[in-house]
């Protein structure tokens, strides 16, 4: 062998190196992808059933009860958020429509208005969920909307569950999030997304006033728009308040909320 | 031949890091993850196979290539072999158990930094073969994963009344009668009683005290 220490051998060993172990890396992550995607897509489902309180945190529940779940209760609808309204069910396959791809491709999306969510581009459709009651018929009991935006870390994706009024939150989930974990992290903690239920949603005239605030809010009868802040963690806090509001606002799903309130839950 | 694959030397590889070198209560290394993932027993298993997985990979490929590694980068060469496994592990996971990987979110990406995955390779696989040295890679990781077992237990059933999440003592909470200690669920339960393992092995053995 070339002797060991020379630059020439140092800098193809090295090279070799880095070839087999990128090699490594790649395969496994191209090989794993779809059970991956399929274990995340999953999971957000998990969490539209946990915002709308049909499953208990830390219960455990099995993936073919969890379909199952989902497939009773749940219809996916889409929504035209500009024009507040449904769009028909045989338009386009809503289980199917991926709202993060939607946002990125321009044909699907358009650029969003300066807000302070850290939001960039709005899908032209949102996703929502229905909750249908146990017995299969009968007006719809909440209903789920996803929401994201930008927190500390990166872009924090959940969902937020609203009663027909379209103003009492039933629940609230984060199913991908970067945020320091036992700080902002604990935007995951159920304990803490428990504190949601109950709140309300709008004021008086409508406007988004759900908000984290720093330190602790009272009970919901006397506070409703208010959540306990973290502590350690007011950029996370405060960018949920921003999110939320974001997507409860009329460049949300405000437009669409109004129609949905004023038919009491019932369905277009 | 079976004396010669599974010798002396191959058998203290793979045995003294267990309890009597154990990685975490003995040499001191690999805490910070201890303290982080050792609230519940399913963490603290799938931690503790992923230490293992790594570290037998690891210094059976450093062992492999030791004799070929120019001395300047062999470093970075060591780290470039961990970090490439500790990502295959991390895919595996998210691959077969998905929440649990959330709830192990960095700590699984940390094992590139736990020291004893790097004091094995450069300790152990540079000067030995590679069958020893897969054998003392699994050894350490052993050991690490009893460590956090035993300090998983007992943070678990002290602190939520279950193990592996099945409850054995019930809570007052739920109309049992067993009043949970939430300092066990907090990290600085798991030093407390990493300390006091260290105790008791000091007190049993006596070879590992300093003489000062």
């Amino acid at each position: 062998m070339a002797n060991k220490d020379s630059v020439r051998y140092t800098v193809l060993f090295a090279t070799a190196v880095c070839v087999v172990c990128a090699l490594l890396v790649a395969v496994s992550a191209v090989a794993l992808a779809p059970r991956q995607e399929a274990n995340a897509r999953q999971y957000m489902q998990k969490n539209v059933l946990l915002a709308a309180g049909l499953i208990e945190p830390g219960s455990d529940t099995s993936d073919a009860e969890l379909r199952q779940i989902f497939q009773q209760r749940i219809e996916v609808r889409l929504v035209d958020l500009a024009a507040g309204q449904l769009v028909p069910a045989d338009r386009i396959d809503a289980a199917g429509f991926d709202q993060r791809r939607a946002r990125n491709d321009p044909a699907q999306s358009r650029a969003a208005p300066a807000n302070r969510a850290g939001i960039a581009r709005v899908p032209n459709y949102g996703v929502v969920y229905f909750v249908k009651p146990k017995s299969g018929s009968g007006p719809v009991e909440q209903v789920v909307l996803a929401i994201e935006g930008l927190a500390m870390w990166g872009t924090a994706y959940g969902f937020i569950a609203l009663a027909p009024d379209g103003n009492t939150v039933q629940g609230l989930a984060f199913y991908d999030q970067k945020e320091t974990p036992g700080l902002g992290g604990e935007i995951s903690n159920p304990k803490w997304q428990a504190l949601w239920r109950g709140r309300k949603a709008f004021d008086e005239q409508w406007q988004p006033r759900l908000a984290v605030i720093k330190g602790s809010a009272g009970p919901p009868d006397s506070d409703p728009h208010h959540v306990d802040g973290l502590s350690g963690a007011t950029i996370t806090s405060n960018a949920i308040t921003r999110l939320v509001q974001f997507w409860l606002s009329d460049e949300g799903y405000g437009r669409w909320l109004k129609n949905f309130r004023t038919t009491n839950g019932g369905q277009a | 031949m079976a004396a010669t694959w599974f010798g002396r030397t191959e058998r203290q590889a793979l045995l003294t890091p267990i309890v009597d070198n154990n990685p975490i209560a003995v040499q001191v290394l690999g805490i910070c993850s201890a303290l982080a993932v050792t609230t519940r027993m399913d963490k603290a298993l799938v931690m503790g196979l992923g230490v293992i997985l790594v570290t037998a990979l690891a210094n059976f490929a450093v062992s492999m290539v030791r004799n070929h590694t120019p001395g300047s980068i062999r470093i970075i060469v060591q780290l470039s072999i961990i970090a490439s496994l500790v990502i295959v592990v991390d895919q595996i996971l998210r691959a077969t158990l998905y929440e649990l990987s959330l709830e192990l979110s960095v700590y699984v990406g940390l094992i590139i930094t736990n020291c004893i995955v790097m004091g094995r390779a450069e300790g152990y696989a540079m000067n030995n073969p590679p069958w020893p040295s897969l054998l003392d890679g699994i050894g350490n990781g052993l050991g690490y994963a009893l460590l956090l077992l035993v300090v998983a237990f007992a943070r678990e059933i002290l602190g939520a009344g279950k193990v592996f999440g099945v409850t054995i003592l019930p809570l007052a909470k739920d109309g049992g009668w067993y009043e949970p200690n939430g300092l066990m669920l907090l990290a600085p339960s798991a030093l407390f009683l990493v300390a006091l393992i260290i105790w008791l092995l000091r007190t049993l053995k006596p070879s590992l005290q300093e003489k000062d």
